[in-house]
């Protein structure tokens, strides 16, 4: 490895200056459709397996953080939508709590209530397009476009309650921005009635399908040892059999009045991935179940001011995401602007095992690994 | 990169009387807070809940047992622990959190910069332990010029954590097995998350060079 002249790919602890006779170098994205964004894969290959990876990523770098310490506290929070663009609830909630975490606010119950039923909705849609672009890029045409049509249900019901159907901006910081609208409780019932006859279709098409099966079972094994060490959470980690999910670890919202169920796997592959977030939109389904049936009455907002000036100090606040833990570390200094706003992103953390679980198997499943990440390019970069 | 003086106080324990916005920074105007900046002490009724509270727990005294004076300051704000520890022996220090006291998962790992500080970055650490439940959060005081530990064999997750940091703030980190910027390109000139760096500010020859446009904005 010594005095190594100009290397145009760098694998740590590996010397790539020498290729061997069968050792070719590939450059994935950050225009391949697999990659589910802008994500560039370089790929040391022997033969057609690989022996190395790199991820090169940033091509989506907006500056989040910068923006944050330039805005005040509810001038950013549309701007944590545009993270995890597929879960932009998700993303509000984090942050709207962790801002009323820092300024000791007390959210009343009919929010929270209703936050967790808008946040598990958009769970099911998040995993719902997982599960349709994850098939695609494996090879299975159709489960996307029954995907899709569960999720239009969802995204309507987003549109209905705050106009949007992608970037929501859906709460406020201290409760609710709207009152849900007439018929709201009707209409995720019947989202939910047969939504679980639906995932028995997707179901049908998949988990025994002898295709799907052969392209993820063995495929990108992370231990669970490797998985902690990572910093792996989510999903991944918790079909690496980790049960481990923030709605329990630390309840927010209004998760720890119902019952549900952590599903976790065994092996650590990509078809145990595939069954873990398959039996979490079941569960999620089962919480919106219970929560639609009670939403408590009174105010949508808690006792907060026009003007927010935390008091000095600092707070972390993370949740469970459909992606792993998304985590907010907001320094205040006593102004009305964040002296410092952290984003601990998922999709980032977790494709760091995306090195440790390509190695050893072939070009064809990178597409699937990259898949069961579940990653989106908007929170990897920020 | 000298200490260019920023609107807001730097320091919140110790609110001294020369916090006040001598330059203003150049773009994005922040009307609302410039009252509270006047004011060497501002919100006085604020203040008292929010100071960081002293935290003295069983985990807390094996820490200062084991470390001494290493442990600069163990406090409460939120109701979440924060172990303040000298940064020569972090590595030591996260290696005993986790062999000894089972946080075995690094969160995040992150800066935060205070220019007029001597030390100027804050180095900041969360951790969390899967059997206790339970979540801890190390900071360090780290120089412009210092080089703080890696932490990355002690957890492999801090890799890319740290080259994130190191691409935004300029902190070096001793021993990382591939310490280079990870969002930006790796020709880009500064870190953007200082708080000397103008939001507006970008490497104009780069992206000139690079992109074929005058000006990225």
């Amino acid at each position: 490895m010594a005095e190594t002249p100009t290397r145009h790919v760098h694998f740590p602890g590996m010397d790539t200056t020498v290729l061997g006779a069968d050792e070719i170098i590939i450059n994935m994205g950050p225009q391949h459709p697999s990659t589910h964004g802008v994500l560039r894969v370089k790929l040391h290959l022997d033969g057609e397996k690989v022996i190395g990876s790199e991820c090169i990523i940033g091509y989506l770098h907006r500056g989040v953080e910068k923006i944050a310490e330039h805005r005040s506290y509810q001038q950013f929070a549309p701007y944590v939508d545009r993270m995890d663009y597929v879960a932009a609830v998700s993303n509000g909630l984090g942050y709207c709590e962790a801002v009323e975490k820092l300024l000791e606010v007390e959210v009343p119950p009919r929010a929270k209530v209703v936050r967790t039923i808008l946040t598990e909705l958009q769970r099911i849609a998040s995993h719902l397009l997982w599960l349709g672009t994850h098939a695609l890029d494996i090879g299975a045409l159709t489960p996307i476009f029954y995907c899709f049509r569960e999720r239009e249900e969802i995204l309507k019901i987003f549109e209905k309650y705050c106009g949007a159907r992608l970037t929501t901006h859906a709460f406020r910081i201290g409760g609710l921005q709207y009152e849900v609208y007439d018929g709201f409780e009707e209409d995720v019932k019947r989202f939910l009635a047969d939504f679980d006859r639906k995932i028995d279709e997707y179901e049908a098409l998949l988990t025994t399908n002898r295709i799907w099966v052969e392209r993820t079972k063995g495929i990108g094994v992370l231990s669970a040892q490797d998985a902690i060490a990572l910093g792996v959470t989510g999903p991944v980690l918790r079909a690496s059999g980790v049960k481990w999910d923030i709605r329990k670890a630390f309840p927010y919202a209004a998760y720890d009045r119902y019952d549900f169920e952590i599903p976790v796997g065994s092996h650590g592959d990509t078809y145990d991935r595939y069954l873990v977030r398959m039996e979490e939109m079941r569960q999620s389904r089962r919480i919106c179940l219970q929560a639609i049936e009670d939403i408590p009455s009174g105010p949508i907002l808690g006792k907060v001011g026009k003007v927010m000036k935390p008091a000095p100090g600092e707070v972390y606040h993370s949740i469970e995401a459909p992606k792993g833990e998304l985590g907010y570390y907001i320094v205040s200094d006593g102004t009305t602007q964040p002296y410092r706003v952290r984003i601990r992103p998922p999709s980032f953390i977790n494709l760091q095992a995306f090195d440790t679980m390509v190695r050893g198997h072939l070009v064809a499943d990178v597409v699937a690994i990259i898949g069961t990440i579940d990653i989106v390019l908007g929170e990897v970069d920020r | 990169m000298a200490d260019e003086p920023t609107p807001k106080q730097p320091e919140q324990r110790q609110p001294t009387p020369e916090g006040q916005p001598g330059a203003h920074e150049t773009s994005a105007p922040k009307p609302a807070e410039k009252p509270a900046a006047e004011k060497p002490a501002p919100p006085k009724k604020d203040a008292p809940a929010a100071w960081p509270k002293p935290l003295d727990n069983e985990m807390v005294r094996r820490f200062r047992r084991r470390f001494g004076d290493a442990i600069l300051e163990a406090v409460e704000d939120r109701k979440q622990a924060i172990l303040v520890v000298a940064v020569d022996r972090l590595r030591e220090i996260a290696e005993y959190a986790r062999e000894e006291e089972q946080f075995d998962m690094l969160t995040d790992l992150t800066a935060v910069d205070w220019p007029k500080r001597e030390k100027r970055f804050d180095l900041v650490v969360n951790l969390y332990s899967f059997p206790r439940n339970e979540r801890l959060r190390l900071k360090a005081a780290v120089g412009e010029q210092d080089r703080p530990p890696s932490l990355t064999p002690v957890w492999a997750a801090a890799n890319w954590l740290e080259r994130e940091c190191f691409d935004m703030f300029g902190i070096r980190f001793e021993g990382h097995p591939d310490l280079r910027r990870i969002l930006l390109p790796e020709e880009w000139v500064g870190h953007p998350l200082r708080k000397d760096y103008d939001i507006l500010q970008q490497d104009t020859a780069w992206v000139r060079e690079n992109l074929g446009i005058e000006s990225g904005q």
